[in-house]
């Protein structure tokens, strides 16, 4: 039997979504940004402005604690912008490092959030820093570009500590694929950093945006390259995801994986969170004309006309995977050869030092949550940028919300070691195999998106899931857990053993069943429950593993065994539990 | 009624014919006619802007009242008071006129036989905005001879200023010297000048009891014509309802800022945009235990002072001021106590050492400094001031909301002399008043903030801080009548995001276009300080292009700073952008002040 989704193609229609509109008639991503920055009577920007800035990698956002307070004080929202910094594969040099923690002082609100897509968030920047800020970051040599929008977003890749010179090839291709598909507009440096207009350039659109049109994607776009046994990168939740393949200690080509992808609508069982479908292998020399052809089929075939359906998962669900291998192979003029062998362990993180076949040292330090802040008791931020002050390798930041001090010399190693313990910056020894197996998104105050919260709330959730752990003798077993306030799935918790996603203030969709190396969607045992219940409805079943579990066996793959929730492989079965 | 030549400006041919017509007349008729006329010739004025002002003085002059009531204000409480004092006197069957200062043509003063002088003093010593250019040509080498006059003056001031009532005695020492003879000694009137000022009413009205003629066809021409009808004054406040009380100003402000709305409904309290409502507040509780324990008191001792009587806590937590001090309370106390230390610091050497403890220090301070422990409260507490109501700006406007009047309240607090001190009224606002509480109010009138009657004329308002206050007023009454003109404000603070007052309504006025234009200084958002005359002088040639259109300015707020920063910035826009001398500049402005096209309210 072959599933498809109807309803994508029912609902495509010659009248498009107002987005399609905005970006249209953003004279390639312009629109009254210049003037709405100026005004000066209000720390918002208009809706339309609001989407296209997401391409400028920014979102509007505001102090959502404070929003009912303010109305009542008569005071507009406590508008503020997040600014989303973009790094290929997550890795950036110590100098840049202490850019961007300078910039959270000088213009954010003093923290800065490492995403699960390796980029850097700083938070609570005003509309009237906005661009003292965003050409600081540009000084930097890093770029908020694309970031956010209809486009590729940021490439990640795995940032491998231990196949160091795996790694760095198979980095150098993050980097071309992410500057290959790059927006070509000038307008970000026109609105930011005062550069001129080209104007003969600009009446001609190949010149301008020579992948994207005018029209750019129908949505988001995402790419990933995982380097196996680690899936750190959950490459399945990619649009495109790129399986490194390692053949005697060499690396030889990718496998790809295409259509994954995270995000759903509640109550609408046309939307899921999706697995990608691995349809081949391609030689490196090959892989950025890959993924200029799939983003180009996507490009076209994407449904315009309703969002919610206009991921490329749905491009494809709506056709299948055969038609899409066919599109491909023609647009590139060959076909991709069959996908070779690989095998995924894990998708958290490993913590501690390592050292790297270059003969280089590696630390991973758990951070929670991906926040880099300083708070009395833990002086995390000022730890990292003393050690930033004296690191002549880099920092990767990882998948997970980690950060890995990368490539220290020998010498060096000791000074750092010093630094840490100074801090006492957490190598992940202090927290448990859950929690370091943890992620949850930002959701409230910041975003906009929110319906429960998450970062706020996750680490306490934990302290009590940990009590249960304890009880039932299981407190070294990892386990990932992951939670995301709203369905659209930053903490990629529909991969996860644990998930948790929220439906409002303090309830949430317990999702159960992922795989412990992210091949499998987890879903849904019970919908719209409250902490009470989210301990009631574990404990039964952490006891049952922990009496019953096999050697090894993850508690995804028990919960699944022993019937909890179905092993569901394809987000077009996803719903079918309910 | 039966016109004739010498009782009307009408010839021979025009009095029968008017005759003839108004014998036919019904009453209604005749009440129609009047109203008909009335409003024809105030239009008129309004289209001739500047010649009627002029005609107006001229009538009134050669009318030769007998008695002329003249005053200057800054808050309304001269001119309500030479109302009320005209209205007596014309009881009496006298032949009286009040006229404002910046109404008469200084000169004519020389006509006059009798004249009353009322005036306030603000600041450093200065004449209130009305009465700057009555001041300046009395003092002025110009100044006539005036044997013939005879005067008195009521000086209005605080005390607890250096220059207490200068003006008042300035004029009083001048007119004196011009050969004018006194009736009535001047008196001094502080912030609680009923009593004062109804015993000097009292001695000049005895003197003036001569002048009683049998003429009583005189009608005052008094310039506040919207007359209260409510119950309620200032001597009997209304209680009104606390509806609501919030914090304008956001999450990490230095500033507290209350937005109060007061429910006034049946108390039938009318204001206009521009008035001011009086609070009459009450010490802080705390301070009253504290200054009860440090005088050794009994809280609930009673007292009898002038017919009334209180127990003490009573007497100091609703009657007396005891947040501020002041010289004459100190000499009151030095001499009825025979105090040897409070004495010296009265000499004139210690002049500063005074003013700076006068400054800083308030009642809880002075028992503590100078030993005032064994004092009886009969002797002490009628050497205090009572408690003045503080003054707030509107912030709403009656014809748009007649059921509640809403303020905007800056909250005072200040560490001086070693300890936090408070506002007595803002605080209490703050920490001890919520909704549903009662609070004792009046309206407090003020003819010099108004709204022009034509709507059609540009505005201009300047209103920094809490300066805001009657500008939100002023926008709620356009709002409500449809305003056509323009209307342009400059509003400032320290922070965009915290100190933005009604931010949300000023934003929805602006988008609506009952705002045409805003412009905003936030000082602490950027390095440099910014503020709002820089904003005016960054759009100083629109700036101008209203004021030659005819536009109206509007200062509300600060006096000190903004309000001097200010009035200096519009000097320089009109030189600047007029192409006029410094000279030229100031009498163009001068020009736009008796026109009141420049009003002030500013504290």
């Amino acid at each position: 039997m072959t599933l498809r989704n109807e309803k994508v193609l029912e609902t495509m229609t010659e009248q498009h979504s107002d987005v399609e509109d905005i970006k249209i008639k953003s004279n390639y991503l312009r629109g009254t940004l210049v003037e709405t920055f100026a005004d000066s009577l209000t720390a918002s920007i208009p809706e339309e402005d609001n989407r296209l800035m997401k391409f400028h990698g920014s979102y509007m956002q505001d102090d959502r604690d404070l929003r009912l307070e303010r109305q009542k004080q008569k005071l507009e929202p406590a508008y503020q912008f997040m600014i989303r910094v973009r790094a290929a594969g997550g890795v950036v040099t110590p100098e840049q490092y202490i850019a961007m923690d300078e910039i959270a002082h000088q213009y954010g609100n003093k923290t800065l959030r490492l995403t699960t897509r390796q980029a850097f968030q700083l938070y609570g920047i005003v509309k009237w820093d906005m661009k003292k800020t965003m050409q600081a970051i540009n000084d930097t040599l890093l770029s908020t570009l694309a970031a956010c929008g209809d486009v590729n977003r940021n490439v990640m890749c795995n940032p491998n500590p231990y196949q160091s010179n795996v790694h760095e090839e198979v980095y150098k291709w993050a980097e071309k694929i992410s500057k290959h598909l790059e927006p070509q507009t000038n307008a970000y440096h026109e609105i930011w950093l005062d550069g001129k207009k080209v104007v003969d350039q600009q009446t001609n659109e190949e010149h301008e945006e020579p992948i994207y049109k005018d029209i750019y994607l129908p949505r988001k776009f995402k790419i990933g390259i995982a380097v196996p046994p680690s899936n750190d990168v959950d490459v399945f939740s990619q649009d495109i995801g790129l399986i490194a393949i390692i053949e005697k200690g060499k690396f030889v080509g990718f496998n790809v994986a295409v259509g994954g992808g995270m995000g759903m609508t509640h109550g609408d069982e046309h939307t899921y969170p999706q697995i990608g479908r691995i349809i081949g292998f391609c030689p490196p020399e090959k892989t950025v004309d890959v993924a200029e052809k799939l983003v180009t089929i996507q490009r076209d075939f994407g449904n315009r006309s309703i969002r919610k359906y206009a991921r490329f998962k749905y491009t494809i669900d709506a056709r299948g995977i055969d038609w899409l291998k066919e599109t491909l192979h023609e647009r590139l003029g060959y076909e991709l050869s069959a996908p070779r062998d690989f095998h995924f362990d894990h998708n958290g993180d490993r913590y501690g030092w390592v050292k790297g076949s270059n003969g280089k040292w590696h630390m991973t330090i758990f951070i929670q949550n991906g926040r880099i802040k300083d708070t009395d008791q833990y002086l995390l931020m000022t730890g990292l940028r003393e050690i930033a002050k004296v690191h002549t390798g880099d920092f990767r930041l990882t998948p997970n919300q980690n950060l890995i001090i990368g490539n220290v010399t020998e010498e060096k190693k000791e000074q750092i070691d010093r630094l840490l313990s100074i801090y006492n910056i957490s190598k992940g020894e202090n927290a448990s195999a859950l929690r370091r197996n943890s992620i949850a998104c930002v959701a409230f105050p910041t975003c906009g998106l929110a319906m429960a919260e998450s970062e706020r709330y996750l680490p306490s959730l934990i302290d009590k899931i940990e009590l249960l752990l304890e009880e039932a003798g299981l407190e070294e077993q990892e386990i990932t857990i992951r939670m995301s306030g709203c369905p659209n799935g930053c903490s990629r918790a529909a991969l996860a053993e644990i998930g948790f996603i929220g439906k409002a203030p303090g309830k949430y969709n317990l999702h159960l069943g992922g795989s412990f190396n992210g091949d499998r969607l987890s879903v849904m045992y019970k919908e719209n429950i409250d902490e009470e219940e989210i301990l009631a409805s574990l404990q039964p079943i952490i006891n049952h593993y922990a009496k019953e579990k096999l050697d090894n066996e993850n508690f995804g793959d028990f919960v699944v065994r022993e019937g909890y929730v179905p092993a569901v492989y394809n987000g077009l079965q996803f719903h079918e539990n309910r | 009624m039966q016109l004739q030549v010498r009782n009307s400006p009408f010839s021979e041919e025009e009095v029968q014919l008017l005759n003839q017509l108004l014998g036919k007349l019904t009453g209604t008729q005749r009440v129609w006619l009047s109203g008909y006329l009335t409003a024809e010739i105030v239009s008129d004025m309004g289209a001739t802007q500047q010649e009627p002002a002029h005609m107006l003085q001229e009538v009134q002059v050669t009318e030769t009242k007998e008695i002329t009531v003249l005053y200057g204000t800054q808050t309304g409480n001269a001119q309500s008071l030479a109302e009320t004092f005209t209205e007596q006197l014309l009881g009496n069957g006298l032949k009286v006129n009040a006229i404002c200062m910046n109404e008469f043509k200084a000169r004519d003063i020389k006509k006059l036989s009798h004249v009353l002088i009322i005036i306030s003093t603000h600041g450093e010593g200065d004449p209130p905005d009305n009465a700057i250019e009555f001041c300046d040509f009395i003092h002025s080498k110009r100044a006539p001879k005036l044997n013939d006059l005879h005067y008195s003056v009521l000086a209005l001031g605080d005390s607890s200023y250096e220059q207490f009532c200068l003006t008042g005695k300035q004029i009083d020492e001048r007119l004196e010297a011009l050969g004018a003879t006194r009736i009535a000694d001047r008196i001094d009137c502080d912030v609680d000048f009923d009593e004062d000022a109804e015993n000097w009413f009292t001695s000049v009205s005895s003197e003036l009891q001569e002048l009683t003629t049998t003429s009583t066809k005189n009608i005052a021409n008094t310039t506040n014509e919207n007359k209260v009808t409510s119950l309620y004054s200032r001597t009997n406040p209304f209680e009104a309802e606390v509806l609501e009380n919030i914090n304008l100003n956001g999450r990490g402000s230095n500033k507290e800022t209350r937005h109060i709305e007061l429910s006034i409904e049946d108390a039938n309290l009318k204001f206009e945009p521009g008035d001011s409502i009086g609070i009459y507040p009450e010490n802080d509780p705390q301070l009253v235990e504290q200054l009860i324990t440090s005088f050794g008191w009994e809280k609930d001792q009673e007292i009898t002072i002038k017919d009334h009587t209180w127990t003490v806590e009573n007497a100091l937590k609703h009657h007396y001021e005891i947040t501020r001090l002041t010289k004459p309370i100190l000499e009151k106390i030095a001499s009825t106590f025979q105090h040897e230390k409070l004495t010296t610091l009265l000499q004139d050497e210690q002049k500063n050492t005074l003013m700076e403890y006068i400054e800083n220090h308030d009642l809880l301070d002075l028992v503590e400094d100078y030993s005032l422990q064994n004092v009886s409260p009969d002797e002490l507490l009628p050497l205090l001031r009572k408690i003045p109501a503080r003054l707030y700006s509107v912030a709403s406007s009656y014809r748009a909301n007649p059921d509640e009047v809403h303020l905007t309240v800056g909250v005072v607090r200040y560490h001086a002399g070693e300890r936090d001190r408070n506002g007595v009224c803002s605080v209490q606002l703050s920490e001890r008043i919520e909704p549903g509480d009662k609070v004792k109010i009046y309206v407090h009138k003020n003819d010099y903030f108004r709204l022009p009657e034509d709507d059609q004329v540009p505005i201009i308002m300047i209103g920094p801080g809490t300066g805001i206050a009657p500008f939100r007023s002023f926008m709620e009454e356009r709002e409500e009548i449809e305003a056509k003109g323009k209307s342009w404000l400059f509003f400032g603070d320290q922070h965009y995001r915290t100190d933005f007052l009604y931010q949300i309504e000023w934003q929805r006025w602006i988008k609506q276009g009952v705002l045409t234009k805003l412009d905003l200084a936030f000082s602490r958002d950027q390095e440099e300080k910014v503020y709002v005359q820089h904003k005016m002088w960054e759009e100083k040639a629109l700036f101008y292009q209203w004021l030659e259109e005819g536009a109206i300015i509007y200062v509300c707020g600060d006096e000190k700073s903004m309000a001097k920063d200010v009035h200096d910035t519009i000097l320089r826009i009109i030189q600047e952008e007029g192409n006029k001398s410094e000279e030229e500049a100031t009498a163009y402005l001068k020009t736009m002040q008796q026109q009141k096209r420049y009003q002030r309210d500013v504290y």
